[in-house]
């Protein structure tokens, strides 16, 4: 565990104390349980993104595959009558394809991620629209589906199975970010691709991973989301996820220069932000100021995480010059980046 | 005519520079007044960067005074430095290729007529016109910078300091990519500007030039004065000594190494450099050859081309009998190839990677089981290559950007030996590190050679190529121009093939 996520569990501690003394409610069993649903729902495509960033990447379209990918699913099951587990696949597989394009437009024609995943926003969103007829994609009264449903939407001794799948998720990606040769790959990749390349590292076939393994996850978060809200209308479903994504990220500590950031920064993270959203809900704040509420507390942090680490720099400096005047200057002892 | 340039009176009396972790600076001294060029030596981590940045305002000094022109100067910004007339040719020039001659000259400080303030491009070539002229440039205040070559861009930035009405001229490293003609007229162009009263301060690795212009030379060694010399006494031993603290015996120590079976054989190789110019090399077991040539001979981009940076456009490249699969790295480093790439902060290292992580990067693989890295063996990897190669590290779990440059190379080379490479291609091994790590790097080669690995040296130091390789062959436009072997390597013989 670094440094910058003590700071940031910290701060979730503090937030989560300051709320709970104000308003009660927020440790309430149910309070607790509806906001531990939505982390689990919104770290899953969290994590995903966070595979991307880290390779110094940006995935645009998290929010409009969750639309295009929840719409599929629903009509698969409710329309075509397909058996779940084989929806589940396809989604999962769909998701995979798109992934695959992204990023074989991004490592082998050398399209800007931006560009690609910007463009994929809006073809998903367009063609989800489309699929239904603008209309609304949704399980009818009686359509039940009991397995799946305890499975995606249920609940075990009162903790939701999303932030059960979150959990496992994060536990496997933390392992392979931080563990794994190919993790290393990618930060090596996001660090310095150049570098990367002169030591051996296949720098492409690392980006295409990653932007497989950012859409794969989405698409499980998109059953979820599907399952969550038992209706899609694709006009609005999904809407600026990405941008959650992205802000959870980096308020995790990753940087979008890429190569930067842990696992346990993005569920910190995430935690955060859902924190800071129940928080506007229960201390009445309009909620329409949601958003500028988030935005707010991110670039709080932001700063004083830039300037926390100013004032260690020049901390360590006096005490280096503390120690030029005695006789034998001894090397300052540093910190893994990684 | 170009008026004469005032003359500056600069004294810094016992700086001291503290970053966290080293102390860069520690009572330095140095005067420098108009009409001399005075020489600012020393390894590399000695303190000579640190040094120009509190002259130029850049980095505020922890201790110690500036003087300038007798006056004590409190608070040094770059704006005022430049109004005092300092101003620096930096070692890597970042011109704005996208803008004329005088534009380039003029940045920020642009001739403008009207109330709208439009350019007055005419008013703007007639400043720069006779600076140009004073120089001896072959180009012109309206040419474009995208044309002009490395030499004329290091004039540019020179008549851009002159323009400024700067009295001392700081050149860091300006010769370190020219060729020597092009480096002879910048020392023409020195001792010129010496003789108008300016007062140049003439930093290089390069010992022979600076005993060729320098009046006086100061060193540095470890953020403090290591000596100075002045007039005939300024002798490249004397130098050499200042700068290591030591006598240096045995700098290139060559022992004859006997070519064993080719190892690895380049046929009909095209490269993107040259598409036209088929190129065939035999490189020995066990041998050094050195590969020669000016730069622009297309030395780096065979290279790149046989460790599968880039892909040749033809002809094939044979390892130990084997074939190699072109344009993949992964594939090069199986059969054995290492490159030690010219730039090593871009290609060499993840400066912000922990050492011990930049170490295993080539080799991970090996050191995981079923893809999880195995950092027991990660840390004795590390571990083993800081004694073997005596890096110089506070930790292994630090950064490699903590390091100096000498102790980067030597991260770079271990992190190529852990691969146990048959072949080791070197480009410019030994480009901005000090003596010291220098003559390790040496009898590193040396060793590696006797232990059976062959060794392609890329190099454009001439002493280098002669005193270390067993054979050198010589590029010239993309073309091997001829091999020459022990009996025949001199400079002139070097020299001829090279330019042809």
């Amino acid at each position: 565990m670094q440094k910058k996520d003590i700071g940031l569990a910290v701060l979730v501690l503090v937030v989560g104390a300051v709320v709970a003394l104000i308003n009660p409610r927020f440790l309430s069993p149910i309070n607790l349980a509806n906001t531990a649903n939505l982390i689990g729902l919104f770290g899953l495509f969290s994590l995903a993104e966070a595979f991307v960033i880290v390779t110094a990447g940006i995935e645009l379209s998290v929010g409009s595959v969750i639309a295009l990918l929840g719409v599929i699913f629903v009509d698969l099951i409710v329309t075509h009558d397909v058996p779940w587990p084989f929806a589940v696949l396809v989604v999962l597989a769909l998701g995979g394809v798109f992934g695959l394009i992204h990023g074989w437009l991004i490592t082998r024609l050398n399209l800007q991620p931006f560009i690609v995943t910007l463009c994929g926003l809006l073809i998903y969103r367009g063609v989800a629209r489309f699929y239904t007829k603008d209309g609304t994609a949704g399980f009818s009264f009686g359509d039940d589906f009991p397995v799946l449903e305890w499975l995606v939407s249920g609940r075990t001794g009162g903790v939701p199975h999303s932030i059960l799948a979150f959990t496992v998720v994060a536990v496997i990606a933390w392992f392979v970010l931080h563990r794994t040769v190919f993790g290393r790959h990618l930060y090596a990749v996001g660090k310095n691709a150049e570098a990367a390349r002169y030591s051996g590292i296949n720098t492409k076939r690392v980006i295409m991973a990653a932007y497989v393994i950012c859409a794969v996850l989405t698409g499980l978060s998109a059953i979820f989301f599907a399952m969550y809200t038992r209706s899609i209308h694709p006009a609005s479903h999904g809407n600026f996820y990405e941008l959650y994504a992205i802000a959870a990220a980096v308020l995790g500590g990753f940087s979008l220069r890429g190569g930067e950031g842990s696992i346990f920064g993005v569920v910190l993270g995430v935690i955060l932000l859902q924190m800071l959203q129940n928080l506007v809900n229960l201390l009445g704040i309009p909620s329409s100021l949601n958003f500028a509420v988030m935005g707010s507390v991110i670039l709080i942090g932001v700063i004083a995480d830039t300037q926390i680490a100013r004032h260690r720099d020049a901390r360590r400096q006096a005490n280096a010059l503390a120690r030029a005047t005695a006789p034998t200057p001894q090397p300052q002892q540093s910190s893994n980046p990684a | 005519m170009y008026p004469d340039i005032s003359r500056i009176s600069l004294h810094l009396s016992g700086v001291t520079k503290v970053y966290p972790g080293v102390v860069a600076l520690q009572d330095v001294d140095l005067e420098i007044s108009g009409g001399e060029i005075v020489g600012l030596i020393g390894e590399n981590g000695a303190g000579k960067s640190t040094l120009m940045k509190v002259l130029g305002g850049a980095v505020a000094p922890d201790g110690g005074a500036i003087f300038i022109d007798g006056k004590k100067v409190e608070g040094l910004t770059p704006a005022a430095a430049a109004d005092l007339g300092i101003a620096f040719v930096h070692q890597e020039l970042n011109p704005f290729t996208n803008l004329d001659v005088a534009a380039n000259v003029l940045l920020g400080r642009e001739m403008t007529h009207g109330p709208f303030r439009l350019l007055d491009r005419k008013a703007m070539s007639a400043r720069v016109a006779p600076i140009l002229s004073m120089l001896g440039t072959r180009f012109g205040p309206d040419d474009p910078v995208a044309s002009l070559s490395l030499a004329d861009q290091q004039l540019l930035e020179i008549a851009r300091a002159l323009s400024m009405n700067a009295r001392l001229v700081i050149l860091d490293e300006p010769t370190s990519s020219l060729t020597l003609s092009e480096t002879a007229r910048l020392l023409e162009v020195m001792k010129d500007l010496r003789g108008r009263g300016a007062a140049i301060l003439f930093i290089s690795h390069r010992l022979s030039e600076v005993e060729e212009v320098a009046d006086r030379v100061v060193c540095l060694r470890d953020g403090q004065n290591a000596g100075e010399v002045a007039g005939e006494a300024i002798h490249k031993d004397t130098m050499v000594r200042m700068m290591i603290g030591r006598d240096l015996q045995h700098f290139y120590e060559k022992t004859r190494h006997y070519a064993g079976r080719p190892v690895l054989e380049l046929r009909g190789v095209r490269t993107p450099a040259y598409p036209a110019v088929p190129v065939d090399l035999t490189l020995h077991a066990g041998e050094i050859l050195g590969l020669a040539g000016l730069i622009g001979a297309g030395r780096t981009e065979l290279a790149l081309t046989i460790f599968g940076i880039d892909r040749a456009l033809g002809g094939t490249v044979i390892v130990n009998g084997e074939e190699l699969q072109p344009g993949s790295v992964p594939e090069a480093i199986l059969k054995g190839i290492s490159l030690v790439p010219e730039n090593r902060k871009e290609q060499g290292l993840l400066l912000d990677f922990a050492i011990s992580q930049n170490i295993a990067l080539p080799c991970l693989e090996r050191l995981s089981s079923h893809g999880i890295v195995d950092r027991k063996r990660e840390g004795e990897l590390a571990e083993r290559s800081r004694q073997n190669l005596t890096i110089k590290a506070a930790s292994l779990n630090g950064a490699a950007a903590e390091l100096s440059g000498g102790n980067q190379q030597k991260v770079v080379l271990a992190k190529w030996l852990a691969t146990e490479p048959k072949i080791i291609i070197f480009d410019e091994p030994t480009r901005g590190i000090d003596v010291g790590a220098k003559a390790e790097v040496y009898h590193l080669m040396q060793g590696l050679a006797d232990a059976g690995v062959a060794i392609l040296m890329i190099s454009s130091d001439m002493e280098e190529v002669i005193g270390v390789s067993d054979r050198v062959a010589v590029m010239r436009q993309g073309q091997i121009a001829g091999t020459l072997t022990q009996q025949d390597l001199t400079e002139e013989n070097i020299l001829r093939l090279a330019v042809g």
